[in-house]
């Protein structure tokens, strides 16, 4: 701790930090533009410039910049001094003398970092009187718009895309007054985090293309905290909506998960919300055999004779629904007919998971955590693709082993461009073994290309090293016996070291290895960390309530003999193969899906009732760290959109069950599954309950100044109606209510007075860059219990043995296109890659097969032709396939196929 | 009784005193200018619409009674999709007019709004934008946006130079 005086105040502030981070910390205004907490200082903008005094006797002080010095103890300084006052005022000026007249139609106006700047320093008139500098912008792909005129030059995108994200397709050209941030020409920009460009510009040289296509200020759009559906990571998001639509997302600080950046899927993959393929109304099947809509009465009417004999009723979650939705579904079809709807590989293999976190001695990590780990080794992952993310921390983890080289120098880990000079080109211990080339090598120290198999026997080989105890492997390459050797020493070297690996090619093998080489680590005193990666948002939450399969409900319908089926959010043709799905389907008498788009399920169904999507309904989902975090409804609208759980009540209640009687809001149901399901104790922790008020107000989602209210319907209806009520939040769907600093949970708007864009994030934070004033939000429900003894895996796989006329075939996963939902977006479609089959470059020779070529491919009784992509990065006598992505859904991979 | 016939002479003589009643609406006043009444969508010199859906007069609006949703023409131009005055709601404060940055919205002397329906008094685009530039001439906020529209590219907007090459190296 240090003693600093500003302006004649006394101050404790912590030594580490610079001067700006410091009086920001303390609520002081200090105008800035090029720092950024996660990225350091780099004094480029010259505008967070004070006065700082020798001693009590120093009268006349010089100007410094208040991010490049140290709050040393006893450091005295001035903000309001006259003559830094008027140089942050002349460096806003000569920024502005090219600042083009744009802001009423610029999509950064009301919340610009340099109108908040402008305004703080008090330059209010023009006195530059010639022409001002124009440029040329750049296509840089459908998500982000280029506006370079408004560019104030202080380096942050290129400190971004570059040094944190590590992009090399953006950079900055030119030279004198001339520079010039983009690309080396028009394209789309390749990064997966290049929307994090939005908010980290200061003004408006990036802005969101989507949100273009249906403009609203920040202070018109209703907002609630949100969790991102398209991934297992479970960021944290704001949603915000006006006239109906869910119009952009934006980042929510927490500082354990996503902290100040989102990946491209999470930020732009909202329009599925949007989309025309939603279902709106409620459907049941005519006597004609169509699927039609029919009316809320009828429908429910229709369900009470049919769920009054409860007992031949089988139903199936999913990993897409909330934690309260499956929870529902599993108490009223009972434990024995609840499928938690993922596919048979997923469900084994979370299963296998939870398994290892729960009783395992290493405990997984928080996005955090990873940001913080100094060794990492990779099986099996392709992280950027399955978990963006997660790959953005890992890319700060490599950060790690260097950073100690700055300390050892007594350089502030602040001072960026200093840290950097030490670091030169040195990177952390980083290894990847995985099936073909990701995104992530080029930070990798070691890459190791195989069949799962054979990565599963690299981990084992590396925790025997380890620890003599685990399992030998036998008959082990030379090479590779080398390259587990040096994963070894890398790893036990490192004072936090990380695992990570996933569910994502489906192999139960790999996944013993990483736990078997975490539990190795763990041996000696180490932080030692373990992530699994799941692919929804949901996964790990339905994981935890347990229950069968896609597959065993199918295998078991028969023997049930269940005449009815309820599906909740499921699109089973992604979960298990066609045909099976189908004559599962034709089964029943009554097929009830509740979902919100339209899909091959829905097709089959005979009633379709209308789910919520995060922007209709509230509910938990639990992330692949076990961490509960709760998401709100983000605004109200009249169709009868609702949690699946809310139609089952009402389905069940007309049938004159009267289990979910008591249910008439969240907060009930969040208490029955905190009372009922022993594996997700706790989870009411994760938010306050719907009566939480303040000063006996409840939270307002729509910013103080919020337009428009008294003419937003007025076209229906001139006399205004009262608001709805939300029964299920502590928040009103209007501007009434509570706005100041709430709960961390509940930060649906930041904006504090003078700082109108996202840079307010200061006032909500107990400690910048740190947790959130009143700790980060979220509940893990998984802690690993101290002093277990871990008893080894020992199913080490033979080597992998290629076959002459058959390719071991294994997903590959894309950002933009294997989530099911973000792709509903048009402007995610135009990223989304076509079908492919990838092959290493001498199975391609051997196959006389040239990149392009359009063979057929055989995989389970089905055939399509596929283009081949060529790639050295694949083993041989292994093929890969993009799954999800559009024609090729139903592919369920891993498998052998024949080209 | 004298105080009567003191108020009856009164009355008398006022029957000769000039009028100040005006015969409306036979009969109109003189309203200056800048007098605040009915609001209308002006057009620039060109003809096109000046709104350039910016929300500034909505957010501006004490009583939040205007509405508006931006939307996108092809040649790059931002333009209300819809824009809807609560007129029953408005107090005629002319906020709006000075929040509007590109002269766009403007009060207008009339004040002859009233209805018997309340719901008409819920003016639409088509009732509010009319074919002309209003009080204000002769303003074309596009001319003077670093905004690249069709018809203008950049540097082409007064006061700008031509775009940088950022590949040369001279100064």
């Amino acid at each position: 701790m240090a003693t600093i005086y500003v302006d004649g105040k006394t101050y404790e502030v912590n030594h580490v930090n610079n001067l700006l981070h410091e009086c920001l910390q303390k609520g002081i205004d200090i105008p800035y533009f090029c720092w950024h907490p996660a990225m350091g200082s780099v004094g480029s903008c010259r505008q967070c410039a004070v006065k700082q005094y020798k001693d009590e006797n120093d009268a006349t002080g010089q100007i410094v910049m208040s991010c490049m010095v140290p709050a040393t103890d006893g450091t005295k300084i001035s903000v309001d001094d006259p003559e830094a006052a008027a140089f942050r005022k002349s460096v806003i000026e000569w920024l502005m003398t090219n600042h083009p007249h744009d802001c009423p139609i610029c999509d950064e106006g009301g919340e610009c970092h340099l109108q908040d700047m402008t305004v703080m320093t008090g330059h209010a008139y023009r006195r530059f009187r010639f022409k001002k500098k124009t440029y040329i912008n750049q296509y840089l792909g459908p998500l982000i718009n280029h506006e370079m005129n408004r560019c104030i030059q202080c380096y942050r995108c290129v400190r971004f895309y570059k040094d944190y994200a590590h992009g090399d397709d953006f950079d900055v050209f030119g030279a004198h007054n001339h520079v010039y941030f983009g690309r080396h020409e028009d394209g789309v920009l390749q990064n997966e985090f290049s929307g994090n460009l939005v908010e980290v510009c200061p003004t408006g040289v990036f802005t969101d293309k989507t949100l273009k296509q249906h403009y609203t200020r920040k202070w018109d759009m209703t907002t609630a905290p949100s969790i991102c559906t398209h991934c297992g990571v479970g960021c944290n998001t704001i949603g915000a909506e006006r006239y109906g639509g869910v119009r952009r997302i934006l980042n929510r600080y927490n500082g354990q998960v996503n902290g100040y950046f989102l990946c491209d899927r999470g930020r732009y993959g909202y329009d599925y919300v949007n989309s025309a393929h939603r279902i709106r109304t409620p459907m049941r099947r005519k006597s004609n055999g169509e699927l039609g809509t029919a009316s809320k009465d009828d429908v429910i009417g229709n369900l009470k004779n049919i769920l009054a004999r409860k007992k031949k009723v089988i139903g199936i979650g999913s990993p897409r629904a909330s934690v309260e939705s499956n929870f529902a579904l599993k108490k009223f079809v009972g434990a024995d007919k609840y499928y938690t709807g993922l596919s048979d590989t997923a469900s084994k293999l979370v299963e296998q998971v939870i398994g290892i976190l729960k009783n395992g001695p290493v405990r997984s990590p928080s996005l955090k955590d990873i940001r913080e780990s100094d060794a990492v080794f990779i099986l099996g992952e392709d992280v950027t693709n399955t978990a963006p993310m997660m790959a953005l921390a890992l890319r700060q983890s490599v950060r790690q082993a260097p950073l100690k080289l700055v300390d050892m120098v007594k350089i502030p880990r602040w001072h960026e461009y200093a840290v950097q000079d030490v670091i030169q080109q040195r990177k952390g211990p980083f290894f990847i073994a995985g099936v073909a080339g990701t995104k992530l090598d080029d930070i990798a120290t070691r890459t190791y290309y195989a069949e799962p198999d054979d990565i599963a026997r690299l981990g084992y080989a590396v925790a025997h090293l380890l620890d003599n105890n685990a399992p030998a492997v036998k008959k082990l390459d030379e090479e590779i016996r080398q390259l587990a050797e040096e994963i070894a020493q890398a790893l036990s070297k490192a004072e936090r070291p990380l695992i990570v690996s996933g569910i994502s090619l489906g192999s139960e093998v790999i996944i013993h290895a990483a736990a078997n080489v975490a539990a190795s680590l763990s041996k000696e005193q180490k932080r030692t960390n373990i992530s699994y990666i799941v692919p929804e948002a949901n996964t790990m939450g339905v994981g935890l309530l347990g229950g069968g399969s896609v597959g065993d409900a199918i295998r078991s319908a028969r023997e049930k003999k269940a005449d009815t089926v309820i599906i909740f959010e499921n699109d089973l043709y992604r979960r298990a193969n066609k045909e099976s799905v189908d004559t599962f389907l034709k089964q029943f008498e009554n097929v009830i899906v509740i979902d919100y788009l339209k899909n091959n399920t829905t097709e089959k169904a005979t009633v379709v009732l209308p789910a919520g999507t995060f922007g209709e309904t509230g509910g938990t989902f639990v992330n692949y760290e076990g961490r509960a975090q709760r998401y709100f409804q983000v605004y109200y609208q009249k169709d009868e959109l609702k949690e699946s759980w809310r139609w089952l009540r009402e389905a069940t209640m007309a049938a004159g069950h009267n289990d979910f009687k008591e249910w008439d809001n969240l907060d009930a149901v969040v208490g029955a599954v905190n009372r009922e399901a022993a594996a997700l104790r706790n989870i009411n922790v994760a938010a306050p309950t719907s009566r939480f008020s303040i000063s006996g107000m409840k939270m307002s989602r729509s910013s103080a100044r919020y337009s428009g209210r008294t003419a937003i319907r007025a076209h229906e209806n001139v006399h205004e109606q009262k608001p709805p009520d939300d029964p299920d939040a502590p928040f009103t769907f209007t501007m009434e209510g509570f706005s100041g600093l709430k709960p961390p949970a509940l930060n649906n708007l930041f904006w504090a007075p003078r700082w109108n864009s996202v840079q307010s994030l200061t006032r909500f934070q107990e400690e910048i860059g740190g947790p959130l004033r009143g700790g980060d939000p979220g509940v893990r429900l998984i802690e690993p219990p101290g002093n277990i003894s871990f008893s080894f895996f020992t199913d080490i796989p033979a080597a992998f043995e290629k076959r002459d006329d058959e390719f071991y075939t294994v997903p590959v996963y894309h950002i933009f296109g294997s989530d099911e939902l973000s792709i509903q977006a048009s402007w995610i479609q135009e990223l989304t890659a076509k079908p492919y089959i990838l092959l290493n470059r001498r199975d391609a020779e051997t196959k006389k097969l040239n990149a392009g070529d359009e063979p057929d491919v055989q995989l389970s009784g089905v055939t399509l032709k596929l283009p081949v992509k060529i790639s050295d990065a694949i083993p041989q006598g292994v093929a890969g396939m993009p799954v999800g992505i559009p024609g090729m859904d139903n592919v369920l991979l891993p498998g052998w196929v024949k080209i | 009784m004298i105080s009567i016939l003191k108020s009856l002479w009164y009355v008398f003589l006022h029957m000769f005193r000039k009028r100040v009643t005006v015969q409306y609406p036979e009969e109109k006043n003189y309203l200056p200018p800048r007098w605040r009444g009915r609001i209308v969508l002006t057009r620039d010199p060109d003809g096109e619409e000046r709104c350039v859906a910016c929300y500034l007069c909505a957010v501006a609006c004490p009583v939040d009674c205007i509405a508006l949703d931006a939307a996108e023409a092809d040649d790059g131009r931002r333009y209300p999709d819809f824009f809807r005055i609560n007129f029953s709601r408005c107090i005629y404060c002319g906020y709006c007019e000075e929040a509007c940055p590109t002269y766009a919205i403007q009060l207008i002397p009339d004040f002859e709004m009233a209805e018997y329906d309340r719901q008409n008094m819920v003016y639409e685009k088509e009732h509010l934008l009319i074919n002309g530039e209003g009080k204000y001439h002769g303003y074309n906020f596009y001319k003077y946006a670093g905004l690249e529209i069709k018809g203008k590219a950049k540097g082409e907007g007064i006061d700008e130079e031509k775009p940088i090459d950022p590949k040369s190296l001279m100064p």
